[in-house]
């Protein structure tokens, strides 16, 4: 059995020990793992959200290349918290040094669903994939491009198709398949969900794995039946279906209140993955 | 059912798994025993289980399972022997074998094992035991066991351990009538009503749809 298949229960905090560990000075790794842990559990208590977003600007937990490995934390905790009031402050992260806190903010702005962040979002992808490149001696580009294109995606940012269409013709299919996912999204044509779609049949199993996020994120019906034979865990499969049922259950196609054909064909698929 | 090879025929398939010295040449060896349906290769099957790799053990599993109810015997004979990997395994062959000796075995997996793919397959294999191979006077009790398995594994933490509960349910509620029936369709609609993942509420009326509730 694979591990990764498998839920390694998270280390138990209570509410109240996750706040008091977010608060002390002393101990940056106990903060840090506070942060997520509140995400993780969505605490969304306006107490937790209130202490994310001065972590948001923290100066005291410094990683040893200049990084801000609290920010990161809280960025990606507000981004499941739902929080409106956590928006601006989040726009505020897509100018912070650290790429990191960058990318963070950046999926919790796609996740928290809210319009304001879409210009601050496009102006990083100024320069189009020329600029585009790697950062010398790190091991990511100049910026977070797949987490940015993504969030534009989400938050319907059709005005700026053409921006993220520019990503379609990047060197790097991690990027590639974010362009395609969020024009997917904006514009509902085919073609970009097929561009994610072709990563099913990728040679290598991550590629394969990516690609199975990606398709059920965008809740592509049409690729139900490859999903479903794609070479990997059934655990990203069902994962992946999932998304696909979703979609397919927003879209009712038939009587009110009963399972439309395209769901119970997304189901069926399913529960031969179990 | 069973075609009995003549063991000449064999004995090249279990050379090949023997000097199998890469990850591919074990599969495609454990492949071509699994397809002979042949008694005499399960010990063999049942070996492959613990050679963590995966793509071999899915391939066994696969054999296992095309053998029923001598693949059930054969497995639960030795399960207590194996590690956990191992173990994983041959109670994801015994949930899709359905044999009715391993409901005790998949009760416990469904509801206890710490593994939520392990629990997944437990839970719907609850959900595929032949009742037609159990004694007319131990069904219900034996089928009210399976249902009371569901109806724990409908609070997994897990959402795709609930959603195996649903699936399950719906084959369950097919074998069942009267009472039982009645109790197996109120669970259901209260997984339906309630359950916060939207895909497991989906199967539950999907399950509901198609019992005729």
């Amino acid at each position: 059995m694979s591990s990764d298949e498998d839920f390694v229960p998270a280390e138990a905090l209570t509410y109240d020990q996750a706040i008091a560990n977010l608060r002390q000075p002393d101990d940056p790794g106990l903060r840090y793992y506070a942060a997520w842990w509140l995400g993780r559990f969505r605490m969304a208590e306006p107490e937790a959200i209130a202490l994310l977003i001065a972590a948001l600007a923290d100066d005291l937990d410094r990683a040893p290349e200049g990084g801000y490995p609290l920010r990161r934390n809280a960025a990606r905790a507000l981004g499941k918290l739902g929080s409106v009031e956590a928006v601006e402050p989040l726009i505020g992260c897509l100018d912070c040094d650290d790429y990191y806190v960058r990318e963070a903010a950046a999926d919790a702005l796609g996740e928290l669903g809210d319009a304001r962040a879409i210009a601050g979002l496009v102006n990083l992808l100024d320069g189009g994939i020329a600029a585009a490149v790697p950062v010398e001696g790190k091991p990511h580009l100049t910026q977070p491009y797949a987490a940015i294109l993504e969030a534009l995606g989400k938050l319907g940012a059709r005005e700026h198709q053409g921006a993220v269409e520019a990503f379609l013709n990047h060197a790097q299919d991690r990027i590639r398949f974010s362009a395609g996912r969020a024009l997917y999204q904006l514009t509902g044509e085919a073609r970009y969900a097929e561009v994610v779609a072709a990563g099913l049949d990728a040679p290598d199993l991550q590629r394969r794995r990516s690609a199975l996020m990606d398709v059920g994120a965008i809740g592509y019906l049409p690729a139900a039946e490859r999903v479903a034979a794609t070479l990997a865990e059934n655990s990203l499969k069902l994962i992946s279906l999932r998304g696909l049922l979703e979609s397919a259950l927003a879209t009712p196609d038939g009587p009110a209140g009963a399972i439309a054909p395209a769901a119970e064909r997304v189901m069926d698929l399913m529960d031969s993955l179990l | 059912m069973v075609t009995l090879n003549n063991p000449s025929t064999l004995t090249p398939l279990f050379q090949a798994l023997d000097e199998a010295d890469s990850p591919l040449k074990i599969l495609q060896a454990v492949k071509a025993l699994a397809e002979t349906r042949d008694p005499a290769v399960l010990p063999v099957l049942i070996r492959v289980l613990a050679y963590n790799n995966p793509g071999a053990a899915v391939a066994a599993v696969d054999g296992l399972i095309a053998q029923g109810s001598a693949a059930a015997e054969a497995l639960l004979d030795n399960i207590d022997d194996y590690n956990y990997g191992a173990r994983a395994w041959s109670l994801r062959a015994l949930a899709g074998i359905g044999d009715p000796r391993a409901l005790d075995l998949l009760c416990k997996a469904a509801k206890e094992d710490f593994a939520l793919s392990v629990r997944r397959a437990a839970t719907r294999g609850l959900g595929g035991i032949r009742w037609e191979q159990v004694a007319v006077q131990e069904c219900s009790s034996r089928q009210q066991q399976a249902f009371e398995a569901l109806d724990h594994c409908r609070h997994d933490p897990e959402w795709v351990v609930r959603y195996a509960a649903a699936s399950a349910l719906e084959l369950l509620g097919a074998a069942l009538a009267g009472e039982q029936r009645d109790a197996l369709l109120t669970l259901l609609a209260a997984i339906a009503r309630d359950d916060a993942e939207r895909a497991v509420a989906a199967r539950a009326t999907l399950a509901l749809q198609r019992l005729g509730a």
